[in-house]
C-alpha cells in the first residue's frame, strides 16, 4: 500500500517535470544561442550588424552586415505571402463551407500530403522544374531568384494557413450563418458579409503562422534562391535569406571564429522573429476562443 | 445580376483557388514518380554508394535515417506523452499552464535551422556528444515535441469525462484513473501523432546538417556516437553539391524519401480512421 503511494508520487512528479519541459527547452534554446552569439556582439555592435550593407564574413577585414540577408528574407516572405494568403483563404472557405463531404475529405488529405512533403524534396523539384521555367519565361541569366523562392515557399505555407483558417471558419457559431440565411442572404453573402468577419482573428493568426513558417524555412529556399548576399531590388534576382546563410556557411566555419559566432547571432535574430510572430498569433487565436 | 448567379461565380472562383492549391501536390508527386521509378530497384536501396556516389545505392542513407527517426522518437514520445497528460489531466488553469502552452507554440514555430544551431551548441559542443546520431536524434526529438504533445492532448480530450468520473468514484487514484481508464482509449490518437512526427523527422534536413550528417561514409554507423548519412541530406548534396550525378539517382533518392514519409502518413491515417469506426461512445 505504501509502495503504491510512493510510486504514484514519483510518477506524478515525473509527469509534472515533462509538463514543464517545454518551457525548459525554450529557455535552453535561447540560452545556448545567446551563449555562442554573445561573443560576436562583444566585437561588432548591434547597429552595425543589423544595418550593415555588406556580408563578407571571410574577407580581410570581415564585414558582418546582415541587411542584405534580412531584406532577402523579407522579399521572399512578402512574395510567398502575396501568393499563398488569398489562395489559402479561398481554399479554406471552399473546403469548410462549399465542398460536399466526400470532396472535402479528399481535399483535406491532399493538403495534408502537401504539408508532409519534406522541404528538401520541394527544393529539389523546384530546382529541376520551376527554376528553368522562370529562367525561360522572364528571359533571365539565371532562374535562381527571389520569385522562385516565393512560389515554392508560398506552396509550403498553404497547408498551415488553410488548416488554421478552416478551424477558425468552423468555430464561427452556426447561429451567425443561420441568422444571415434566415434574413434572405445567399450562402455566398453569408460567407463574405458575416462569416469572414467572425473568423477574422483566426485568419489573421493563420496568416501570421504562415509567415513564421516561411521566414524559418531553410532547405528549399537555400536550393532555389541563388544565395547571392546582395541587397535585392526586384523579385527577379538572386537573394540570400537569413536561414540559408546559416545552413550554407556553418559547415565551412572554424569552430570559435567570428564567422562561427556571427551565424549564432543570426540565429538569435531568427529566434526573436519567430518568437514574436508566434506569440502574437497565439494572442489572436486566444481572442477567437473567447 | 441575380444574387444566385453571383454565388455561382463566387463558388466557381473558390473552387478554382482550391484546385490551384492542390494541383502542385499532384504535379510534384507525378514528376518524382515518373522520373524516379526507373532508378529505384533492389540494388538502389540495398547497396553502398560507389564511384563518388555517382553509382550504386543509397543504403547507408536509408539506415542513417531509420536510426535517427527511431532514436528521436524514443526520446520525444515519453516526454511528449507525459507532458500531454500533465496538461490535460493534471494542470489547473493558471499562469504556469499558460506559460507551458506558450512554450509549446514557440517550439513549434522555431526555424528548423535554428534547431540545428541549438543542437550544435548544446549536444555537439557543450555536452561533447560530437557530430553523432545521438546529437541529431536529440535535436529532432525536441523539434518534434510540440507535434506529439498536441496530438496526445487531442487524443486525451477525446476520451469522455464520464470514464474518469466512474473510475474516481470507485476509489481509484488520479494516476490509476489515467493509467487504466483514460490512456487505453487514447492510444490510437497518440499513435497517430507519434507516426506523423516520425514522418516529419525523417524528412527534416536543416536540424541534422551540423549535428549528424556525413557527406559520405564507407561504413555503416556502429554506435549512436557515430556520424551517419541521412536520406534528406543525401538528396541535398547530390542535387546541389556534387556535379555529374545522373538524373535517375536524384529522382530515385527523392522517390525513396517521399515514399518513406508518405507511407508513414498513410499508415497514421489508416490507424486513425480504423479506430474512429470502432469507437462506441
Amino acid at each position: 500500500m505504501k509502495l503504491r503511494k510512493i510510486i504514484e508520487f514519483v510518477i506524478e512528479k515525473l509527469i509534472f517535470l515533462c509538463g514543464v519541459a517545454s518551457i525548459l527547452f525554450v529557455i535552453l534554446i535561447f540560452a545556448f544561442l545567446l551563449k555562442e552569439g554573445i561573443s560576436f556582439f562583444r566585437e561588432v555592435s548591434f547597429g552595425k550588424f543589423i544595418g550593415g550593407k555588406y556580408w563578407y564574413p571571410i574577407s580581410e577585414p570581415p564585414q558582418f552586415g546582415i541587411l542584405p540577408l534580412v531584406l532577402g528574407s523579407l522579399l521572399v516572405t512578402l512574395g510567398a505571402i502575396i501568393i499563398s494568403v488569398p489562395l489559402s483563404i479561398a481554399a479554406a472557405f471552399y473546403i469548410s463551407e462549399v465542398a460536399p463531404l466526400k470532396i472535402k475529405d479528399i481535399l483535406k488529405a491532399a493538403i495534408e500530403m502537401l504539408a508532409a512533403i519534406p522541404s528538401v524534396v520541394l527544393g529539389f523539384i523546384g530546382m529541376v522544374t520551376l527554376v528553368p521555367w522562370i529562367k525561360k519565361v522572364f528571359n533571365l541569366p539565371t532562374g535562381l531568384t527571389a520569385l522562385s523562392g516565393s512560389i515554392m515557399l508560398g506552396l509550403m505555407a498553404m497547408p498551415t494557413i488553410i488548416s488554421i483558417s478552416e478551424d477558425a471558419i468552423n468555430a464561427v457559431p452556426r447561429s451567425y450563418k443561420e441568422g444571415a440565411l434566415a434574413l434572405g442572404a445567399t450562402r455566398w453573402q453569408a460567407m463574405y458579409r458575416v462569416i469572414i468577419y467572425a473568423a477574422m482573428p483566426g485568419i489573421i493568426a493563420a496568416t501570421m503562422l504562415g509567415i513564421g513558417r516561411v521566414i524559418g524555412e531553410t532547405m528549399a529556399v537555400m536550393m532555389i534562391t541563388g544565395n547571392a548576399a546582395v541587397i535585392p531590388h526586384t523579385f527577379l534576382q538572386p537573394v540570400r535569406t537569413l536561414t540559408a546563410t546559416i545552413a550554407a556557411e556553418m559547415g565551412e566555419t572554424v569552430h570559435g571564429s567570428m564567422h562561427y559566432y556571427s551565424l549564432f547571432a543570426i540565429g538569435i535574430i531568427l529566434f526573436a522573429i519567430t518568437f514574436i510572430i508566434n506569440f502574437t498569433a497565439d494572442l489572436f487565436l486566444h481572442r477567437n476562443r473567447k | 445580376m441575380k444574387t444566385t448567379t453571383k454565388q455561382k461565380i463566387a463558388f466557381g472562383f473558390l473552387l478554382l483557388c482550391t484546385v490551384i492549391v492542390v494541383l502542385p501536390v499532384l504535379f510534384v508527386l507525378a514528376v518524382i514518380i515518373k522520373n524516379g521509378s526507373s532508378a529505384v530497384n533492389w540494388e538502389f536501396v540495398s547497396a553502398m554508394p560507389r564511384d563518388n556516389m555517382k553509382a550504386g545505392g543509397i543504403y547507408p542513407a536509408i539506415i542513417g535515417t531509420v536510426y535517427l527517426v527511431c532514436l528521436s522518437t524514443l526520446f520525444s514520445l515519453p516526454i511528449g506523452l507525459f507532458a500531454a497528460i500533465y496538461l490535460h489531466e493534471y494542470a489547473k488553469e493558471n499562469m504556469l499552464t499558460r506559460l507551458i502552452r506558450l512554450a509549446i507554440v514557440n517550439l513549434s514555430g522555431v526555424s528548423s535551422v535554428v534547431y540545428g544551431l541549438f543542437g550544435l551548441a548544446l549536444f555537439v559542443t557543450f555536452l561533447k556528444f560530437g557530430v553523432s546520431i545521438l546529437s541529431g536524434a536529440l535535436t529532432l526529438a525536441i523539434m518534434n515535441l510540440p507535434v506529439i504533445i498536441t496530438a496526445s492532448v487531442e487524443a486525451l480530450a477525446s476520451v469522455p469525462y464520464s470514464f474518469r468520473e466512474v473510475s474516481l468514484s470507485l476509489g481509484a487514484s488520479k494516476w490509476q484513473t489515467v493509467r487504466h481508464s483514460v490512456l487505453p482509449f487514447a492510444v490510437p490518437g497518440i499513435l497517430t501523432g507519434a507516426i506523423l512526427s516520425l514522418a516529419r523527422a525523417a524528412g527534416e534536413t536543416a536540424p541534422i546538417l551540423f549535428t549528424v550528417a556525413a557527406f559520405y561514409l564507407p561504413n555503416l554507423p556502429h554506435s549512436i556516437f557515430d556520424q551517419a548519412m541521412a536520406l534528406p541530406y543525401h538528396l541535398y548534396i547530390i542535387s546541389t553539391q556534387i556535379p555529374g550525378i545522373t538524373r535517375e539517382m536524384r529522382y530515385g533518392t527523392a522517390l525513396v524519401l517521399v515514399g518513406i514519409v508518405f507511407s508513414m502518413n498513410i499508415f497514421a491515417v489508416i490507424i486513425r480512421s480504423k479506430f474512429r469506426k470502432k469507437k462506441k461512445w
